[in-house]
C-alpha cells in the first residue's frame, strides 16, 4: 500500500467532482450505487410495511371467507380496472422518462414526467369517487359500518348543483386550492419574469387537473350506470345479503348463489315486490362485512398516501429537469423516483384482484 | 515515512477540528457531519436514559414497602410504562448504532462521511419529535399505562395518551430504519479501496446485521402501530375483539417486530465488546470470523422466534414447541461470541482501563441474562415464569448489564476520540464497579422473587417478598449513582481532561489514524489500511505520546520492543 505523504493532503475534493457529487463521494459512481442500493432497501422496507396489512387479509379471509364474499360486490371492479390501466400506463410513462434521463435529454423527461403525474391524480380522483359513493351509503369501516341503499341527495348547495356528494366536496378542497395556487404563481411568475417557476407551475396545475380527470370520468360513469356496473348493484347485493340471513338461520357462510348482473338484477326486481326493505344496518350480520371495509380502506387509504407522496417526489423530479440537470452520467435521482413508482403500481396490481375480484 | 512535524499534524492533539471548525447554533442544527449528528445523538440518547432511570427509581422507591406510599395504583402503572417506553424506544434503540455508530462507523471505512448525510440528519430530528410525542403522553397530562407491549385490547379501552406515544414510538421507528439503511449502504459502496468483508473491524458487522433487522423488521412495527392507532380512533375491528378483530394478532405483529428487536439492542453492544476485548488484551481477535458469522445469525434467526413472547397467549401447540425450539438455536450464536471473547483474551495482554473493566462486566453480565433466556424458552419453565420478575430480571441482564454497560465501555473508549481529552481513569472504573455492584444487587434477587412467584407490574406485593424488593431498591441506588458518576467523569474530561493525541490506546482500525478530536474530512491524509486487529502495525511515538502507523515512522527510531499501552 503506497503512502500517501501528507503533501498531498486529500483536500482538493473537488478533483474531477461533477456538478453534483457529493463531496463525501468519490466518484459518480459510487453516488450512483450508494442511491441506488439505498432505494432498493428503501423498497424491502415499504414491502414490509405493507406486509402487515396482507397478513391481516389473508387471516381474516381464511377465517371469514363470507365476508368478503359478501362485501366485495360493493366494489365496482369496473372503476378498479380502470385505475389499474391508468397506473399500468402511469409505469409506462415513468420508465421512458427515465430512459430520456438517462440519455440527457430533459425536455422529454418534463412530458413524460408530467404525463406520470397526470395519471396519478386521475387514479386519485377517481378512487375519491368510489370512496365518497360508498360514504353516502354507509359503507364505512367496522365500528361506523351502517349500510343503507339509495340515492342520497347532497345536503350542501354547491353539492347539490353539481349533483355530487357532499364528501366529493370535502375531500376535492385541497386540489382545487392547489390548482388555483399553482395556476396563479404561474401567472404571477410569467409577469415577473420567473420562465423555470412559471413553466412548472403551469405544470404542476396541469398535473393537479389530472385529479379532476379521473373524478369527471368517475361521477359520469357513475350517474350513467346508476351507481356502476362493475359489482353487483348495491341494492341487490344488500338484499342478499339479508336474505341469506333471514333464511339460513344466521349461516353466514351461505356463498351467494351467482354473481352475474343480470340475475342480480332480477332478484331485485323480485324482491322488491314481496316485502318491504327495512334494510340490514341493525343486525349483526351486516356490521361484520365493515371489516372487509376496515381492510380495505388501510390498504387503499396506505396506497393512496403512497400515491400523494408519489406526486411530491415526481414534482421535485419535474423542476429538475426543469433545470435541465439530467445528463448521461447523472441521472440518479430520477431513476430512484422510477424505481418507486413501480413499486408502488406494483402494490396496486396486488390490491386490485385482492379486494374487488375476490368471485 | 514521515517527520515528526507532519505527524503531529495528522496524528496529534488537533486544535482546529469537527467541533470547532464552524461556530454557531446553526452549524450544529444543520449539519450534516456524521460527527456532530453522532455527538447530538449521544447529547440525546444520554438525556432520555437520565429521564428514564428517574423514573425507575421512583418505580424502586414505590416498592420499598408493600403499601405503595409515593405513587397511586394508577401513577404506579403510568410510571413504569413511561419507563419502558422511553428505555427502549429512546434509549437503548438508537443508543449505539445512532450515537457511537454514526461517529465511528465512516471513519472505520476511511469514508468521509455515511452515504446520505441528509438522511442522517433527518433521522435525528425524528428521533426527537417521536421522543417528543412520547413524552408529550406525560406533559398533556393523560400519562400511559398500557406497559411499553400496547396490549390489546387494554391498549383500546384505556383513555390514557396511548395515540401519543405509538405515533411517536411509529416515528421512532422511522428513525431507526433511516440510520439502519443509511449503515448498510455505507457498509456496501464506502468501503476504502482494499478493505475486504473480513477486513472491517468486528463492530461494523455488529452494526451491519443490526441494520438488516432496523431494516427488515421496523416496518412492521411501523404498520402495526399505525393499525392500533386505527383501531383506537375508529374501532376498524382489526385487533378488537369487541369488533370481531383478534388481539393475539396485535401480540404476533408486536412481536414479530419486538423479538428482533432486543437484538437491535444487543448486537451493537457485542459489536463494540468485540473490540474492546481485542485492543486492551492487545492480541488479535479470535475466531473473527466466527464472531461475524454469528452476528448475521442471530440477526436472521432472531426473526423467528418472536412466538416465545406469547408461550401462555393460546397459540396452538405445535407453534409453540418450534419456537421453542427455535429459541435455544438462538443461544448457539450468542454463546460462540463469549467463547471467543475469552479466547482473545486468554494469553493477552491485558490493560484493566476503564473501557475494559466495562467489557468484562458485560461478558458475566450478559452471560447470566443469556443464560435465563434458555429458562423462558422452555415451556415447562416459561409456564411458570412468565410475567413474573424473572422476566424482569433476565431482560435487565441483558438489556442493562448487556447493553449499557456496552454503552459505557464504548463511549470510554472513543470519548478521547471524540474530544480530545482524557478522563481520569480511576473514577472512570470507580463507577463501572458501582454499575456492577449496584445492577447485581439490583436485579439477582428479583430472579429469586420471581421464581418464588413475584408477579411483574404490580405495584404491591405479599410481605414475604419484601427483603427482595428492599434490596432491590438499595440497588437500584447504588446503580444510579454509579450511572451519574459515569457520565459526570466523561463530562469532566470532555472540557477540564488532559489533551491527548490521536491514539492512545493503541488501536489498529482505520478510525485511531486520525487527530483527536478529529479533522471535519475525518482524515488529513488517506489513512493506511491494515488488518483491524494487528497491532504491531501502529508503533508508539514518543514526542506524541500517541501511536502512528508503522509506514509513518522513521526506521531508526522505531522501538525494538513494544511499549505497554497507556493506562492513564
Ligand atoms: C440469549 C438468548 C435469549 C433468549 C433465549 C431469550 C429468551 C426470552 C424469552 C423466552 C422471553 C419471554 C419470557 C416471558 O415473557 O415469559 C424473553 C423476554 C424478554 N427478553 Fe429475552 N432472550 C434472549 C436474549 C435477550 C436479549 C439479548 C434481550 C435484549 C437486549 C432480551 C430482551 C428481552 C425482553 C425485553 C423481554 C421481555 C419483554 C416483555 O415481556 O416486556 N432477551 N426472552
Ligand atoms: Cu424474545
Amino acid at each position: 500500500m503506497a503512502v500517501v505523504e501528507p503533501e498531498h493532503e486529500a483536500h482538493d475534493d473537488h478533483h474531477d467532482h461533477g456538478e453534483f457529487i457529493a463531496h463525501h463521494f468519490e466518484s459518480a459512481e459510487q453516488q450512483f450505487d450508494s442511491g441506488k442500493l439505498g432505494i432498493w432497501l428503501f423498497l424491502v422496507t415499504e414491502v414490509l410495511f405493507f406486509s402487515g396489512l396482507f397478513v391481516a387479509y389473508t387471516l381474516y379471509r381464511v377465517l371469514h371467507p363470507e365476508i368478503f364474499d359478501q362485501a366485495h360486490v360493493f366494489l365496482d371492479k369496473y372503476l378498479g380496472f380502470a385505475n389499474t390501466l391508468v397506473l399500468l400506463f402511469s409505469s409506462l410513462t415513468m420508465a421512458v422518462a427515465v430512459r430520456y434521463a438517462q440519455l440527457g435529454k430533459n425536455q422529454h423527461v418534463v412530458w413524460y414526467v408530467l404525463g406520470t403525474m397526470v395519471c396519478a391524480s386521475a387514479f386519485l380522483g377517481v378512487k375519491a369517487i368510489e370512496y365518497t359513493h360508498k360514504w353516502d351509503q354507509g359503507i364505512m369501516v367496522r365500528s361506523y359500518f351502517d349500510y343503507h341503499a339509495g340515492h342520497h341527495e347532497a345536503s350542501m348547495p354547491l353539492a347539490r348543483a353539481l349533483g355530487v356528494s357532499d364528501y366529493l366536496i370535502w375531500i376535492s378542497i385541497v386540489p382545487v386550492l392547489l390548482l388555483v395556487g399553482f395556476a396563479l404563481f404561474a401567472v404571477f411568475a410569467k409577469l415577473t419574469e420567473k420562465a423555470n417557476a412559471a413553466f412548472f407551475s403551469a405544470c404542476m396545475a396541469i398535473a393537479i387537473g389530472g385529479y379532476f380527470i379521473g373524478a369527471l370520468a368517475g361521477h359520469f360513469y357513475m350517474e350513467l350506470t346508476d351507481g356502476g356496473i362493475g359489482g353487483r348493484s348495491e341494492k341487490a347485493a344488500a338484499l342478499m345479503a339479508y336474505e341469506d340471513e333471514t333464511h339460513s338461520d344466521h349461516e353466514h357462510t351461505d356463498k351467494p348463489a351467482d354473481h352475474h348482473d343480470e340475475s342480480a338484477a332480477e332478484q331485485q326486481k323480485e324482491t322488491s315486490e314481496i316485502a318491504p326493505y327495512e334494510g340490514p344496518q341493525n343486525d349483526e350480520f351486516d356490521q361484520d362485512i365493515g371489516i372487509f371495509f376496515s381492510i380495505y380502506y388501510c390498504m387503499t387509504g396506505l396506497h393512496a398516501i403512497h400515491i400523494i407522496a408519489g406526486i411530491g417526489f415526481l414534482a421535485w423530479i419535474l423542476w429538475r429537469s426543469i433545470l435541465g440537470h439530467w445528463r448521461s452520467d447523472y441521472f440518479g435521482p430520477c431513476d430512484y423516483v422510477g424505481l418507486y413508482w413501480h413499486l408502488v403500481d406494483l402494490i396496486w396490481i396486488y390490491l386490485f384482484p385482492l379486494l374487488y375480484l375476490i368471485d | 515515512m514521515a517527520t515528526a512535524a507532519e505527524r503531529k499534524k495528522l496524528f496529534g492533539h488537533a486544535e482546529n477540528n469537527y467541533l470547532n471548525c464552524t461556530k454557531g447554533i446553526r452549524s450544529w442544527i444543520f449539519t450534516l457531519d456524521h460527527k456532530r449528528i453522532g455527538v447530538m445523538y449521544l447529547v440525546g440518547v444520554t438525556l432520555a436514559l437520565l429521564l428514564a432511570g428517574v423514573f425507575a427509581l421512583i418505580l424502586r422507591l414505590n416498592l420499598w414497602t408493600n403499601t405503595s406510599e409515593l405513587l397511586t395504583d394508577a401513577q404506579y402503572n403510568q410510571m413504569f410504562t413511561l419507563h419502558g417506553a422511553v428505555m427502549v424506544f429512546a434509549f437503548i434503540i438508537p443508543s449505539i448504532p445512532a450515537a457511537l455508530g454514526n461517529f465511528v462507523l465512516p471513519m472505520m471505512l476511511g469514508a468521509k462521511d455515511v452515504a446520505f448525510p441528509r438522511l442522517n440528519l433527518c433521522s435525528f430530528y425524528l428521533w426527537i419529535l417521536g421522543t417528543g410525542f412520547l413524552l408529550w403522553a406525560i406533559i398533556s397530562g393523560k400519562g400511559l399505562d398500557t406497559g411499553w407491549t400496547f396490549y390489546t385490547p387494554y391498549s383500546i379501552q384505556t383513555d390514557t395518551g396511548v395515540i401519543y406515544a405509538t405515533f411517536g414510538a411509529f416515528i421512532l421507528g422511522f428513525s431507526s430504519i433511516f440510520t439502519g439503511l443509511n449503515f448498510l449502504v455505507t457498509v456496501n459502496t464506502m468501503r476504502i479501496p482494499g478493505q475486504g468483508w473480513f477486513k472491517m473491524p468486528l463492530f461494523l458487522w455488529g452494526l451491519y446485521a443490526t441494520a438488516i433487522i432496523q431494516v427488515l423488521a421496523t416496518p412492521v412495527l411501523g404498520i402495526t402501530l399505525l393499525l392500533l392507532i386505527a383501531e383506537k380512533a375508529m374501532h376498524i375491528g382489526i385487533f378488537d375483539p369487541k369488533y370481531g378483530g383478534d388481539p393475539v394478532l396485535f401480540q404476533h405483529f408486536f412481536w414479530f417486530y419486538s423479538h428482533p428487536a432486543v437484538y437491535i439492542m444487543i448486537l451493537p453492544g457485542m459489536g463494540v465488546i468485540s473490540e474492546l476485548i481485542a485492543v486492551y488484551s492487545r492480541k488479535k481477535v479470535f475466531g473473527y470470523s466466527f464472531i461475524a458469522f454469528s452476528s448475521v445469525a442471530i440477526a436472521l434467526l432472531g426473526f423467528l422466534v418472536w412466538g416465545h413472547h406469547m408461550f401462555t397467549s393460546g397459540q396452538s401447540i405445535v407453534v409453540t414447541l418450534i419456537f421453542s425450539a427455535i429459541t435455544f438455536t438462538v443461544a448457539i450464536p450468542s454463546a460462540v461470541k463469549v467463547f471467543n471473547w475469552l479466547a482473545t483474551m486468554y494469553k493477552g495482554s491485558i490493560a484493566l482501563t476503564t473501557p475494559m473493566c466495562y467489557a468484562l462486566s458485560f461478558i458475566f453480565l450478559f452471560g447470566i441474562g443469556g443464560l435465563t433466556g434458555l429458562f423462558l424458552g422452555a415451556l415447562s419453565t416459561d409456564i411458570h415464569l412468565h410475567d413474573t420478575y424473572f422476566v424482569v430480571a433476565h431482560f435487565h441482564f441483558v438489556m442493562v448489564g448487556g447493553t449499557l454497560t456496552a454503552v459505557f465501555g464504548g463511549v470510554y473508549h472513543w470519548w478521547p476520540k471524540m474530544f480530545g481529552r482524557m478522563y481520569n481513569d480511576n473514577l472512570g472504573r470507580l463507577s463501572c464497579f458501582l454499575v456492577f455492584m449496584g445492577f447485581n444487587l439490583t436485579f439477582f434477587p428479583q430472579f429469586v422473587m420471581g421464581a418464588r412467584g413475584m408477579p411483574r407490574r404490580y405495584a404491591s406485593y405479599d410481605p414475604e417478598f419484601t427483603i427482595f424488593h428492599q434490596w432491590s431498591t438499595a440497588g437500584a441506588m447504588v446503580l444510579g449513582i454509579g450511572i451519574v458518576l459515569g457520565f459526570g467523569v466523561l463530562v469532566y474530561a470532555a472540557f477540564k481532561g488532559p489533551k491527548v493525541a490521536g491514539n492512545p490506546f493503541g488501536a489498529a482500525s482505520l478510525e485511531w489514524q486520525s487527530s483527536s478530536p478529529p479533522d471535519f474530512h475525518n482524515f488529513i491524509h488517506q489513512p493506511i489500511l491494515h488488518d483491524p486487529y494487528d497491532f504491531e502495525s501502529m508503533i508508539y511515538d514518543e514526542e506524541l505520546d500517541t501511536y502512528v502507523p508503522k509506514e509513518f515512522m522513521e526506521p531508526d527510531k522505531q522501538p525494538a520492543t513494544e511499549p505497554e499501552p497507556q493506562t492513564h
